[in-house]
C-alpha cells in the first residue's frame, strides 16, 4: 500500500512537471505578450514592465527560473493584478468555486445514484423512458442555456431568488443547479446502465435463490458492484467541478477560480495561468489516487500495485 | 399426490419476447420422491433449467407461467406469494448454478455470503452463524474453513468455489437440492470430485436432488430416475436402466449412441444426432423432433405424439411406440386388454401419467 | 391440448404411419431468414421510433441550414435600415410602407436582431456553422483518434507507453486552457497560410473555425484513441481471432474480416455521439467569445450576444438556445439508437 502511494506520488510528479513544461512553452509560443494588449502603456513602460517580470530574458532562461521558484513554493506575482500573488488569488477563489462545485457533485450524486437504480428497475416501463428522456435532455442542454433559463425566469421574471453573489443561502441554489444538471444526467445514465450489468449478473440470481428480499439483494449486493464505474466518472468529474464552471461563475457573478482562469487566460496573465494549471493538474492526480483507493475498498479484486 | 416432495403437473410456462411467444415448456410433469435423485437431460435451451427455476419462483422476465400445477413440500407454488416463495428459497428448496466463477458475489467475502443465507432462515447469532458455516465448509471438504471465510471469491479455484456454492445451498438442510449442470464449467477431475461430494451429502442429509446436466454419463452414475426433455417436453421418462438399456425415443437413442464407450469392442464411430434444435419461436405443428428423427412419418409432421406408458414409470412421447402397439394390438385385435391399451396414452399426458402414479 | 382422445381415434389411420420423406422433413425446419450483420441492426434502427424521430429532427435542421439559405430573401450579414430589433413576424416602417406600395415583402419570421439583420437567416447560418464544426470535427477525431489507437494496440511495447502517456497528459491539462492558448497560438499562422495560393478555402471557412478543427483534432483523440486500443486488444486476445489465427487466416484477412468488422460498429457510434459534443464544446467557446468569428454567427455566439438584451429580446436567446439544445439532444438520442442497434454491448 505505502509502495503503491509512493510509486503514484513519483508519477504524479512527473505528470504535474509535464504538464506545467507543456503549458509554459505553449503559453510563449503565442506570438505577443501580457502587456502588448495594454495601449495605454508607452513602449518605454512596455519594457520596463518586462523587465520586472523578467519577460525581457530568453525563454528557456525563464523557464528554468520559473520552475526553480515554483519548486521553492514561489509562484510569484500576478501580471495584471498587481501586487497580488498567485496563491493568495488561488487561495481566495478557489474555495469560493470549490463550495458551490462540491455541493452540485454531492446534488447530482444524490439525485443521480438514486433515479438510475430506478430506471434499471423499471426497465422498458414508462418511469424508465421518462427518466431517460430527462437524463438525455440534461445531457443536451449546453450550462449556458440552463444559466440563463434560470435566470430569466427564477431570478428576473419571477423574482424567487436572487441572481448574483453568494451573500446567503439562497444564492447558492440556482449556480449550484446549473453546474449539476451535467454530471447528475452523467452519473444517472452510467448508474442505469451499469445497474442493468449488474442484475444479470449471476451472483443476483444466487442472491434471489437464498431467499434474500429484494431490497436486500439491491442495496447489499448490487449497489456497491454498480457503483464502481461511478467512481471513475465521479473523481476528475470532481476536480473539474470544485475548481470552477467558468460560465456559471460569469453569469452568476461569482469571485470563483473558473472565471479567473479563463480570463488569465485570455489577458496573457502569465503568472497566474501557470499557478493555476499546476494546482488544477496536482488537484486531478491526487483525486486519481483517490479514486484508486476507493476502488480497492469497493472491489477486493482490484490491488494496487 | 401429495405423497411425492416435488409434483409438477403438465406446466406450461412461456417466454414472452419482442418477437413473440416462446413456449419454452409444453406440459411437463415431473415426480420427486424424498431422498431421490432425478436428473433431467437435454441440449440447450430444451427447457430443463426453467423447469427447475420456475419450482424456485425463479423464471426470468419475460417468463410466465401460463398452465400447470406446481407442488412443493406440500405447498403449492402456483398460489404463494413472493414473500412466501422468499422463506422457502435456500431454506427448504436451494440450487446451485452452472458457473461458480460468477455465482458468487465478487465484493463479499465467502463467509458474509454464508452466513447471510443462516442469518437469514434461522434465528442464530451471528457467532453461531458463523460456527455453522465453519462447520458447512469441513462438511463440503474445504480444509482451513476459518480462513477460507475471510477470503473472497476470487482468491478460490473454481472448484473450491463450486464446493462454496454447495455449502450454501445447503446450510438450511434443505429437503430439495436443485444442481443446475453443477460441473459443466469444471475440469473433469474436479467434476468427479464435486458430484461425488454431492452423493455423499445426500446420503448423509437425506435430501433429494434435481439434477440437470446435458451430460448423459453424470445422470448414469448419480440417478434413480431420468427425464429425457427436447424443446420444452418430456420426450422419454424412466429409470436409470431403462432409458440407458431400452431407450424408446429416437432421440433418447441418439443420444446414448454418441457417447463414447469404452467397451466397444471394435473400431466403432460416434453418431452424431443431425439437424438442429427446433426454432422455439415458431415451433413445429407435430413432434418437435420430427425433422431431425431417422424414422420419422407422416403423422409425425402434423400430430403431437401421445404417452405411450410401457410400465409404471417407463413412458415415452413417440409415435413409433404407438404403431408397435397399434400393429400388435390388430391382429389379435378382439377382447385382449391390449385393445384398451393404446387408447389408454392416448389421452392428456398427465391424465396417463396421473394413473400410473397412482398404481 | 389437441390430443382429444376422439379425434386421435379417427385419425390413427395406418396412412399416417408411412415413412415422411426427407422433403416432407425438411419443410418442418422453419429456417428464420438469416440476416447479415447490418441488415439486422438497420432493422432495429428503423424499428426505434426515438432514434427515427430524431433522425427526421436531424434531417429537417441540415435542410434548413444548408439548402433553405441559398434561395432565402435576406442574407445574414445584411443590415436592414430601419429594422432593428423588430419581434418575430414583425414589420418596419419602411417595410409596411413598401407592402402598402404593392411590394412583397418576405416576413421576419423571427424578427431582426439589434443591427437589423433577418435572425431567421442568422439562426439558420448559426445551425450551419454547428453542424460543420460537429461533422468535421468528429471526422477529424475519428481519423486521427482510431489511427493513434491502433498503432499503439498493435505496436504494443515502447510505442503504446508513450502514446498512452501522452493521453493521460492531454486528459490532466485543463482543455479549456488549451483551448484558448491553441486557438491564439493557431490564429496568425492560419491568416497567414491562407492568403497564399491554393489556400483559398481557408478563407472561406474563417480562420478561427480551423483554427477550431486544429484544436478539437489535437484535444479530442485522446477519447477515441483510448477506446480503438482497448476495443483491438480485447479482440485480438478474443478466442475467435485465435481460432482464425490458428486456422492459418493471415493477419490481413484477420484485420478485415474480424478486427474491423467488429470495431466498426462502435467507432460509428463513438463518432455519432462525438458530433453532439464538439457543438457543445464550440457552442461553449463561442458563448466565450473565442469561437467562430464574427459577423459568421454560430449557434453559440447568436446566444452570447442576446444575453446582454436578454429582459428585453428574450426570444433572440431562446432561439438559438433551443436549436442548439434540439441538434445535441437529437444526435444524441440517434447515436444511443445506432448503439442499441449496433453495438449492444457498447454501454456509456
Amino acid at each position: 500500500m505505502l509502495k503503491y502511494i509512493v510509486k503514484r506520488l513519483i508519477i504524479a510528479l512527473i505528470t504535474i512537471f509535464a504538464v506545467a513544461t507543456l503549458t509554459f512553452f505553449l503559453m510563449n509560443a503565442v506570438p505577443g505578450g501580457p502587456f502588448q494588449a495594454e495601449k495605454s502603456i508607452s513602449a518605454q513602460a512596455r519594457a520596463n514592465l518586462d523587465a520586472k517580470y523578467g519577460l525581457d530574458k530568453p525563454l528557456f532562461q525563464r523557464y528554468l527560473t520559473y520552475m526553480n521558484d515554483a519548486l521553492h513554493g514561489d509562484f510569484s506575482e500576478s501580471l495584471k493584478q498587481r501586487g497580488r500573488s498567485v496563491i493568495s488569488i488561488i487561495t481566495t477563489k478557489f474555495p469560493v468555486s470549490a463550495r458551490v462545485g462540491g455541493m452540485a457533485v454531492l446534488l447530482s450524486l444524490i439525485i443521480g445514484v438514486p433515479l438510475g437504480c430506478i430506471a434499471a428497475l423499471n426497465r422498458g416501463k414508462a418511469l424508465d423512458n421518462v427518466i431517460i428522456v430527462l437524463a438525455t435532455c440534461g445531457i443536451a442542454i449546453p450550462g449556458f442555456v440552463i444559466c440563463t433559463l434560470l435566470l430569466y425566469f427564477i431570478g428576473a421574471k419571477l423574482q424567487w431568488l436572487p441572481t448574483y453573489g453568494l451573500s446567503s443561502w439562497k444564492h447558492y441554489i440556482m449556480p449550484v443547479i446549473s453546474i449539476a444538471v451535467y454530471p447528475t444526467a452523467y452519473i444517472t445514465r452510467l448508474m442505469r446502465s451499469s445497474m442493468l450489468d449488474v442484475l444479470g449478473q449471476d451472483y443476483m440470481r444466487t442472491a434471489r435463490a437464498k431467499g434474500l428480499s429484494q431490497s436486500v439483494s439491491l442495496f447489499k449486493h448490487a449497489l456497491r458492484n454498480a457503483v464502481i464505474p461511478v467512481v471513475t466518472y465521479v473523481g476528475p468529474m470532481l476536480a473539474y467541478t470544485i475548481t470552477g464552471s467558468m460560465i456559471v461563475e460569469k453569469i452568476f457573478t461569482i469571485p470563483g477560480l473558473g472565471s479567473e482562469f479563463v480570463s488569465s487566460a485570455l489577458n496573457r496573465d502569465y503568472t497566474v495561468i501557470m499557478g493555476t494549471t499546476i494546482f488544477l493538474a496536482t488537484l486531478m492526480v491526487l483525486v486519481n489516487v483517490l479514486v484508486d483507493i476507493v476502488y480497492t475498498i469497493i472491489d477486493p479484486r482490484i490491488k494496487l500495485k | 399426490m401429495s405423497e411425492y416432495l416435488v409434483n409438477i403437473e403438465n406446466e406450461r410456462l412461456s417466454f414472452f419476447t419482442p418477437a413473440g411467444e416462446v413456449k419454452a415448456l409444453n406440459g411437463v410433469s415431473i415426480h420427486v420422491g424424498e431422498g431421490e435423485v432425478l436428473g433431467i437431460v437435454g441440449e440447450s435451451g430444451s427447457g430443463k433449467s426453467v423447469t427447475a427455476y420456475s419450482l424456485m419462483g425463479l423464471t426470468a422476465y419475460p417468463g410466465r407461467l401460463i398452465g400447470g400445477d406446481l407442488y412443493f413440500n406440500g405447498h403449492h407454488i402456483n398460489e404463494m406469494t413472493e414473500k412466501q416463495m422468499r422463506k422457502m428459497r435456500g431454506n427448504e428448496v436451494s440450487i446451485i448454478f452452472q458457473d461458480p466463477m460468477t455465482s458468487l458475489n465478487p465484493v463479499y467475502t465467502i463467509g458474509n455470503q454464508i452466513r447471510e443465507v443462516i442469518l437469514l432462515h434461522t434465528d442464530k447469532t451471528k457467532k453461531e452463524a458463523q460456527e455453522r458455516a465453519i462447520e458447512l465448509l469441513t462438511l463440503v471438504g474445504i480444509n482451513e474453513p476459518k480462513k477460507r471465510l475471510k477470503q473472497y471469491p476470487h482468491e478460490l479455484s473454481g472448484g473450491m468455489r463450486q464446493r462454496v456454492m454447495i455449502a450454501i445451498a445447503l446450510a438450511c438442510e434443505p429437503k430439495l437440492l436443485i444442481a443446475d449442470e453443477p460441473t459443466t464449467a469444471l475440469d473433469v477431475t474436479i467434476q468427479a470430485q464435486i458430484l461425488e461430494l454431492m452423493m455423499e451429502l445426500k446420503d448423509k442429509l437425506g435430501m433429494a436432488i434435481i439434477m440437470i446436466t446435458h451430460d448423459l454419463g453424470i445422470v448414469a452414475s448419480t440417478c434413480e430416475r431420468i427425464a429425457v426433455m427436447y424443446a420444452g417436453n418430456i420426450v422419454e421418462y424412466g429409470t436409470t436402466d431403462d432409458i440407458f438399456y431400452n431407450p424408446r425415443h429416437e432421440y433418447t437413442k441418439g443420444l446414448i449412441r454418441s457417447i463414447p464407450r469404452m467397451d466397444a469392442t471394435e473400431h466403432t464411430r460416434l453418431v452424431p444426432i443431425e439437424g438442429t434444435p427446433v426454432d422455439m419461436l415458431n415451433p413445429p405443428k407435430g413432434c418437435k423432433f420430427a425433422s431431425r428423427c431417422e424414422k420419422c412419418m407422416k403423422i409425425c409432421l402434423t400430430e403431437m405424439p401421445p404417452v405411450t406408458q410401457f410400465d409404471e414409470i417407463h413412458y415415452t412421447q413417440c409415435w413409433l411406440n404407438q404403431k408397435a402397439e397399434m400393429e400388435e394390438a390388430s391382429p389379435q385385435s378382439s377382447g385382449k386388454e391390449q385393445a384398451g391399451s393404446p387408447a389408454e396414452p392416448e389421452q392428456d399426458p398427465q391424465i396417463a401419467e396421473g394413473g400410473a402414479a397412482n398404481e | 391440448m389437441k390430443t382429444n382422445p376422439l379425434s386421435m381415434q379417427l385419425k390413427l389411420d395406418p396412412d399416417d404411419f408411412l415413412p415422411a420423406s426427407n422433403d416432407e422433413k425438411q419443410s418442418l425446419v422453419v429456417m428464420r431468414e438469416s440476416v447479415s450483420f447490418w441488415k439486422d441492426g438497420l432493422r432495429r434502427l428503423v424499428r426505434n421510433k426515438i432514434a427515427m424521430v430524431s433522425l427526421f429532427f436531424i434531417v429537417v435542421i441540415m435542410i434548413f441550414s444548408f439548402i433553405v439559405p441559398s434561395f432565402y430573401p435576406y442574407r445574414y450579414e445584411q443590415q436592414i435600415k430601419g429594422s432593428e430589433n423588430l419581434s418575430p413576424m414583425e414589420y418596419s416602417e419602411k417595410e409596411i410602407a413598401r407592402k402598402e406600395a404593392g411590394e412583397d415583402v418576405f416576413p421576419h419570421i423571427l424578427g431582426t436582431d439589434k443591427l437589423g439583420r433577418d435572425y431567421a437567416i442568422r439562426v439558420m447560418m448559426g445551425s450551419r456553422i454547428s453542424l460543420i464544426v460537429g461533422l468535421v470535427a468528429a471526422a477529424i477525431i475519428l481519423i486521427i483518434g482510431s489511427v493513434i489507437g491502433s498503432v499503439a494496440a498493435f505496436f504494443g511495447g515502447w510505442v503504446d507507453i508513450i502514446i498512452m502517456r501522452i493521453v493521460d497528459l492531454i486528459y490532466t491539462v485543463p482543455d479549456i486552457l488549451l483551448i484558448v492558448l491553441l486557438s491564439t497560438v493557431m490564429k496568425s499562422p492560419i491568416e497567414h497560410l491562407a492568403e497564399k495560393p491554393g489556400f483559398g478555402w481557408m478563407q472561406v471557412l474563417g480562420p478561427n473555425m480551423i483554427s477550431i478543427f486544429i484544436v478539437f483534432a489535437l484535444l479530442y483523440w485522446v477519447g477515441m484513441a483510448r477506446m480503438v486500443r482497448g476495443q483491438i486488444l480485447t479482440l485480438k486476445q478474443s478466442e475467435y481471432v485465435t481460432a482464425a489465427r490458428a486456422l492459418g487466416a493471415s493477419s490481413g484477412r484477420i484485420i478485415k474480416k474480424h478486427l474491423l468488422t467488429n470495431c466498426i460498429g462502435t467507432l460509428i457510434v463513438v463518432t455519432t455521439l462525438q458530433i453532439p459534443s464538439s457543438i457543445f464544446t464550440e457552442s461553449f467557446l463561442s458563448f466565450v467569445g473565442i469561437g467562430v468569428a464574427r459577423p459568421t454567427p454560430s449557434l453559440g455566439s447568436l446566444a452570447s450576444d442576446a444575453v446582454n438584451g436578454f429582459g428585453t429580446y428574450p426570444h433572440l436567446l431562446f432561439i438559438p438556445a433551443l436549436l442548439i439544445s434540439l441538434i445535441i439532444l437529437s444526435f444524441n438520442l440517434f447515436g444511443d439508437g445506432l448503439r442499441d442497434a449496433f453495438d449492444p454491448k457498447l454501454k456509456d
